[in-house]
């Protein structure tokens, strides 16, 4: 079966499981391929790096969405830890907050978030991550 | 009741909803979002809305019955339960849960408390009328009828 080269898979990272299958239904309603994991450190072990190790693996993530506030890693932790990577630093990331902070927002962008989306999470913000995509 | 009667009712239903506040405008996209591949995305999202309350209210009432309050435990708890709230559009439950919130930064314990007796309140109107609402939606089904918008 012909892979599709045009769908891209998104990785979401969502402590809260209605906002998970929220996400979900929004990224696939787009043709996205969709995953979905509660926790920063559940992601990263999807991507590869487990304990700090960097697996040279193409895990095949083409953006990263993540919500800020969660408990343990935030996604301002979660985006740094990516960014470190050598292997994982271009894929784009994405972070959602349902507090409008405008410090807080800053400090994401400055750090290399592609952009900044508040919650509730609408159709018309994930068209507007098309252009983020990363090509692999 | 007929058919055209039960649409008629749910349609009538749907708008008190929104013009009392129980639901606002997210309610809708969430409705949008169905579709013949996913004909129960909106009982699914809420059902999940449902338990994932009922473990938050069960967990406020035990971060306020202890000897010393953890406000900061109290407070990631109502900020959860703010943001499911506006997630599914639940507006009453939502703008019950800021001014919880208002409290545990005050460290307010009477004030905490009557938050959390309204926020139980309201959770159980909007629940008991969202199933009213599928409800009324099931027996539009089965009579063979399709959801009007």
């Amino acid at each position: 079966m012909a892979v599709d080269e045009t769908q891209f898979h998104v990785l979401a990272v969502d402590d809260s499981v209605i906002d998970r299958k929220l996400i979900e239904r929004l990224l696939k309603t787009s043709s996205f391929q969709v995953t979905t994991v509660d926790s920063g450190s559940k992601a990263l072990e999807f991507l590869g790096l487990n304990d700090g190790n960097d697996n040279d693996e193409d895990v095949g993530v083409n953006l990263i969405i993540t919500d800020y506030c969660m408990p343990g890693m935030t996604g301002y932790d979660l985006l740094r830890r990516i960014k470190k990577s050598s292997c994982l630093r271009d894929i784009p990331v994405v972070i959602m907050s349902s507090e409008n902070i405008p410090s807080r927002i800053n400090r994401c962008l400055e750090d290399g978030a592609q952009d900044f989306f508040l919650k509730p999470l609408q159709l018309s913000d994930v068209n507007k991550l098309r252009p983020h995509l990363m090509r692999t | 009741m007929d058919l055209f009667q039960l649409q008629r009712r749910l349609v009538d239903y749907r708008a008190s909803l929104y013009h009392e506040d129980f639901l606002d405008e997210q309610f809708s996209q969430l409705q949008d979002l169905q579709d013949e591949n996913n004909p129960d995305f909106v009982v699914e999202v809420v059902t999940l809305f449902f338990e994932d309350s009922e473990r938050l209210l069960n967990e406020l009432a035990k971060a306020l019955e202890q000897p010393i309050i953890d406000f900061k435990r109290v407070d990631a708890h109502v900020h959860q339960f703010k943001g499911s709230s506006s997630s599914i559009g639940a507006q009453r439950v939502q703008k019950a849960c800021i001014a919880f919130r208002n409290y545990c930064e005050e460290q307010n314990v009477e004030g905490c408390l009557k938050c959390l007796q309204q926020l139980r309140h309201e959770y159980s109107l909007v629940k008991t009328k969202l199933e009213s609402m599928f409800q009324l939606e099931q027996q539009i089904l089965s009579a063979g009828g399709s959801i009007p918008m």
